[in-house]
């Protein structure tokens, strides 16, 4: 089966980020800083980790997530996985 | 003390299971006031065990577990005292923990983790002690510590290698790592996964089930399976003490307790 686009996974992170942080889906954008706009801290970050490991059933190293704080390379991590 | 409430945690007997719950804000850190009372826990346990046929640890708090070791207060300890001060402070902590530890881990009761969210270094490092972890499909397990230039330092090395492969500790160890539960029940350190929220629920049903059987054999066939790697435990203390000796260690701890972004220091 061919990987999804990279398009339809950033999808697939906004909508589950705005269902599961209870944000309205059109303010997240792909380059939005996802601490800011979910109103999340470090330990909620694990959380949606999880939640996107569970979702994409990947897995995904918390250190490949260091330093990044938007969805569209958030999206590009996780693509790398699928 | 058939119950407790504590600064940390609390302990009271609800049918015939001892129910130690963890409840010391943000995340349950471990620090000289949590290990005081989980030397008092450890200290009442004879009487307690008397009375009951498990034993489940858990957290009230909705972060998790346990966020392992208070770093904070590691790191302001050892601030204004010379190293050689700090050093032997560190030693006596761990030498105490591991007696805490070690009491858990023999326990003549079978003893179950039920764990959910965060449950990092040494607040895994008290799961591993448990016979049965039980978790939360939420919960995420973590060795950070090589990560601040040290190992793990309350019993979390022997007690892996005694329940897991080699490759496998290797790989959490090495990487220091965090990984979902669906991993940890692959590797074989997740019994039972849980709905969110429902960890401590089906630990109750598991403890209940445990209280069908007769004491006596259960504590028999748990030292039989159950060997405690008491010289491995040891060695931990030695090489810990070893490695936080290193000025990397204090910059390493600096840079988590001063670090005020959104995501802690972790190399």
């Amino acid at each position: 089966m061919a990987a999804p686009t990279i398009d339809h996974t950033l999808d697939e992170i906004l909508n589950l980020a705005a269902s599961h942080f209870n944000v309205p889906r059109e303010k997240l954008t792909p380059d939005a800083d996802f601490f800011k706009t979910l109103g999340i801290d470090s330990l909620q970050v694990l959380d949606l980790l999880t939640r996107l490991e569970q979702h994409f059933r990947i897995e995904l190293p918390d250190y490949e997530l260091q330093g990044v704080s938007d969805f569209r390379t958030l999206a590009n991590r996780i693509q790398a996985r699928l | 003390m058939i119950d407790f409430r504590g600064q940390t945690l609390s302990w009271q007997i609800v049918n015939g299971t001892i129910e130690l719950s963890l409840h010391h804000e943000a995340c349950n850190e471990i620090g000289s006031r949590t290990l005081e009372e989980l030397e008092k826990f450890a200290a009442a346990l004879p009487p307690l065990t008397n009375g009951a046929h498990a034993l489940i640890i858990h957290s009230t708090l909705k972060a998790g577990f346990s966020a392992g070791a208070d770093l904070r207060e590691l790191f302001q300890r050892s601030q204004g005292m010379d190293k050689a001060a700090a050093l032997r402070g560190v030693r006596s902590f761990l030498e105490r923990i591991h007696a805490v530890m070690n009491a858990l881990d023999a326990l003549p009761l079978t003893t179950i983790a039920a764990v959910h969210g965060v449950t990092f270094g040494g607040g895994f490092e008290l799961a591993l002690v448990c016979d049965i972890i039980i978790a939360d499909r939420m919960a995420r397990f973590c060795f950070p510590e090589l990560r601040l230039g040290l190992i793990p330092g309350f019993g979390g090395i022997p007690r892996l290698k005694r329940d897991l492969g080699n490759a496998v500790v290797r790989d959490l160890l090495l990487t220091g790592r965090s990984f979902n539960v669906m991993k940890a029940q692959q590797i074989g350190l997740v019994s039972q996964i849980a709905a969110e929220g429902e960890a401590l629920r089906i630990a109750r049903a598991t403890a209940s089930q445990i209280g069908k059987f007769d004491k006596r054999t259960a504590a028999a066939a748990k030292k039989f399976v159950k060997p405690i790697p008491y010289e491995e435990l040891k060695r931990e203390i030695e090489i810990f003490c070893d490695l936080y000796s290193r000025p990397a260690v204090e910059e390493g701890l600096r840079k988590f307790v001063e670090n005020e972004g959104a995501q802690p220091y972790l190399p």
